[in-house]
C-alpha cells in the first residue's frame, strides 16, 4: 500500500518537475543574460508580466524571508544575520514587497537573491562573495514561523488533553481527547511496543509522539490554503534534516554493544566478507536516517508541488484564452480535490512511516539479540 | 536548488524549539497522558478480573446451592422411605402381636372354660351323688318307716330274687 503510492506520488512528482523544468527553461535564456534587467524583459507585449509555473510554485513551496498571505499583503518577519561584525536583526519589509530592494543595516548592506540574504558590496553593488561567505542567516523564516504556531498549537492541544485526562480521571474520553487517544494508542501499541518491544518502548514512547504529532499536525496545516496553513514546513529539507538527526543521535545515545557488533563485525560472517560488508553496513547507519529526511522532504513537496501544479494550468490555459481558462479550472478543481484526498492520506501516512521507522531503528539498536530473526535492516 | 539546499536558520530554530517541545510535551503531556491511560487500563482491567471472579464465585455458589438441595432432597426421600418402611414393620409387628395375643387369649379362655365345665362337672356329680344319696335316704326313710313297707320291700325285693 505504502509503496503503491510512493511510487503514484514520486510518478507525479517526477511529472510536475518535468514540466516545472520545461517552463523554467523555457524562460531561461530570456533571463539569464541580464538578471538585473529582467522583469523589464519579462513584461509583455501588453505590459503584463507572463505567467511562470515553476517560478510560482517554487516560491509557493521553498521558504521566504516574507510570508506571503494573499495579494499585495505579506507579514514581515524579522531578519537576524549573524555578520563577522555581530549580529543584526531587522524586518524583513526592508526589502520591499518583491525583496528586490536593499537594505542598509549597521555592518553591511543586505539583499535577496534567489531567496538568500546576501551581503551587497558598497562599491560595485553586486554581491560580496567574502560577507557573504561569512554571514549565517538565522532569520525566523516563513517556515521556522509556521513552524513556531505548530508547536504552540501542539501544546495548546496535549495541554489541555493532558488536563482533560486529569479531569475526567477515570471516565471515558470526550471531545479533544477521544479524538487523540486512539492515536497515541496506536503509536503506543502498533508502532513503539511492536518494533522496540515491551521492556524498553516507554523510554522512546515520549519521542516517538511528539514526532508523530509534529509531522502530521504540519501535514496537515500545509495542505491548508491560507494562513497559518499552507506553509510546506515538514516538505522543508531542514525540517526534515533535524529530525531525521534526532533520529541517528537517539540511536547513537541508546545502541547497545550488540549493535556496534553487528554494524563493524556481523557475528557469523567471514573475515573475507566483512570487509566488503562493514563499510556498507556503516553507510546504512547514516543512510537510513538519510533516507527518513528524504522520504518526508520528497512526499510532502511533491504534494504541494503537485496542487500548485495543477492551479497553475488555470493559468497557463488562461493566458491563452480566457475560457480555455475557465474550461481548465473545471478539471483543475477536480484534480485537485482528489488530490487533496490522497495528501490527507499521505500526511497521515508520512507521520506513520517516519515514526514506524524510527521506532524499528530504535529497536534495532537496543535489540538484546535473543532472537535470530530480530535483525532488522530496513534501508528502504 | 533552492528547495534542497538546507538552510543554517532554519535547522538552529528547528533543533531549538524541537528539543524545548519535546521536553514540555514530555513534561506536561505525554507523561500523564500516558499515565492515565496506563492507569485507566490497569483499572479496568481489575474490573474485568474482579467481574470474572464474581462470576466463577457465583457459579460455584449456585452449583453449591444446587449440589445442597439435591442432597437435601434425596434425604428427604431416604428419611420418608425410612419411615414408611418403620411404619410398615410396626404395622407388621403389631398385627402379628395382636394375633398371637388373640390367639393366646382365646387358648386361656378355652382352657378356662374346659376347667370351669370339669369343675362345674365334678360339683354337679357331687350334687346328683348327694342328691341321690338323700333322695335314697328319703326314699329309704319313707320306705321304712312302716313295718308294712318294710314287709312290702321286702317282698318286692324278694320277688325279685330269683331263687334259683
Amino acid at each position: 500500500m505504502t509503496n503503491k503510492i510512493n511510487i503514484f506520488k514520486r510518478f507525479l512528482l517526477v511529472f510536475a518537475l518535468l514540466f516545472i523544468s520545461y517552463k523554467g527553461f523555457a524562460e531561461e535564456p530570456e533571463t539569464t543574460p541580464a538578471a538585473e534587467s529582467a522583469p523589464v524583459h519579462q513584461e509583455g507585449e501588453h505590459g503584463v508580466k507572463p505567467f511562470n509555473a515553476g517560478e510560482t510554485i517554487i516560491e509557493h513551496v521553498a521558504d521566504n524571508h516574507q510570508w506571503h498571505l494573499f495579494g499585495h499583503t505579506s507579514i514581515s518577519l524579522p531578519v537576524i544575520a549573524k555578520t563577522d561584525k555581530g549580529f543584526e536583526v531587522f524586518s524583513s519589509s526592508h526589502f520591499g514587497h518583491d525583496g528586490k530592494e536593499h537594505y542598509h543595516g549597521v555592518n553591511y548592506i543586505y539583499a535577496l537573491e534567489e531567496g538568500s540574504l546576501v551581503v551587497i558590496d558598497e562599491l560595485t553593488d553586486t554581491v560580496s562573495e567574502e560577507a557573504t561567505a561569512n554571514l549565517w542567516d538565522f532569520s525566523i523564516t516563513k517556515n521556522a514561523m509556521a513552524m513556531f504556531i505548530s508547536m504552540l498549537l501542539m501544546i495548546w492541544i496535549f495541554v489541555s488533553v493532558a488536563r482533560a485526562y486529569t479531569r475526567n480521571q477515570g471516565k471515558a474520553p470526550r471531545g479533544l481527547q477521544s479524538f487523540i487517544e486512539p492515536l497515541i494508542l496506536f503509536i503506543r501499541d502498533d508502532v513503539a511496543k511492536v518494533s522496540i518491544g515491551e521492556k524498553r518502548y516507554q523510554q522512546f514512547l515520549p519521542f516517538l509522539l511528539t514526532v508523530f504529532f509534529f509531522i502530521w499536525i504540519n501535514n496537515l496545516l500545509g495542505l491548508v490554503p491560507f494562513f497559518p496553513g499552507g506553509v510546506n514546513v515538514t516538505g522543508s529539507i531542514s525540517i526534515a534534516m533535524v529530525l531525521a538527526g534526532f533520529v541517528l543521535l537517539i540511536t547513537f545515545v541508546v545502541a547497545n554493544k550488540h549493535y556496534w557488533r553487528h554494524v563493524f563485525a556481523m557475528p557469523g560472517v567471514p573475515v573475507g566478507v566483512l570487509v566488503i560488508l562493514t563499510p556498507i553496513e556503516i553507510l546504512g547507519v547514516f543512510l537510513r536516517p538519510f533516507v527518513l529526511m528524504i522520504r518526508l522532504f520528497a512526499n510532502i513537496t511533491a504534494g504541494h508541488i503537485i496542487s500548485l501544479a495543477f492551479f497553475s494550468l488555470i493559468f497557463i490555459f488562461g493566458e491563452m484564452n480566457v475560457g480555455l481558462g475557465f474550461g481548465v479550472s473545471i478539471l483543475s478543481l477536480v484534480f485537485t480535490i482528489f488530490m487533496g484526498a490522497l495528501e490527507l492520506l499521505v500526511a497521515f501516512l508520512q507521520a506513520y512511516v517516519f515514526t514506524l521507522l524510527a521506532a524499528i531503528y530504535f529497536g534495532a539498536a537496543v535489540d538484546e539479540g535473543h532472537e535470530i530473526h530480530n535483525h532488522v535492516d530496513d534501508h528502504a | 536548488m533552492e528547495l534542497v539546499k538546507p538552510s543554517i536558520g532554519l535547522i538552529f530554530w528547528m533543533i531549538v524549539s524541537f528539543s524545548i517541545i519535546l521536553f514540555l510535551l514530555k513534561k506536561f503531556a505525554w507523561a500523564p497522558i500516558l499515565g492515565m491511560i496506563k492507569e485507566r487500563e490497569d483499572s479496568i482491567e481489575l474490573a474485568l478480573a474482579s467481574a470474572e471472579k464474581a462470576k466463577q464465585e457465583m457459579k460455584m455458589l449456585q452449583s453449591n446451592n444446587e449440589r445442597i438441595l439435591s442432597e437435601a432432597k434425596t434425604e428427604r426421600e431416604l428419611l420418608l422411605k425410612d419411615a414408611r418402611e418403620i411404619r410398615e414393620k410396626m404395622i407388621a409387628e403389631a398385627k402379628g402381636m395382636a394375633t398371637k395375643e388373640g390367639e393366646r387369649l382365646l387358648k386361656s379362655a378355652r382352657e378356662n372354660i374346659q376347667n370351669e365345665k370339669m369343675a362345674a362337672i365334678t360339683e354337679l356329680k357331687n350334687q346328683v351323688a348327694t342328691l341321690s344319696i338323700d333322695i335314697a335316704e328319703k326314699i329309704l326313710k319313707s320306705e321304712l318307716s312302716s313295718d308294712e313297707k318294710q314287709k312290702s320291700l321286702v317282698n318286692t325285693l324278694l320277688k325279685d330274687v330269683n331263687l334259683n
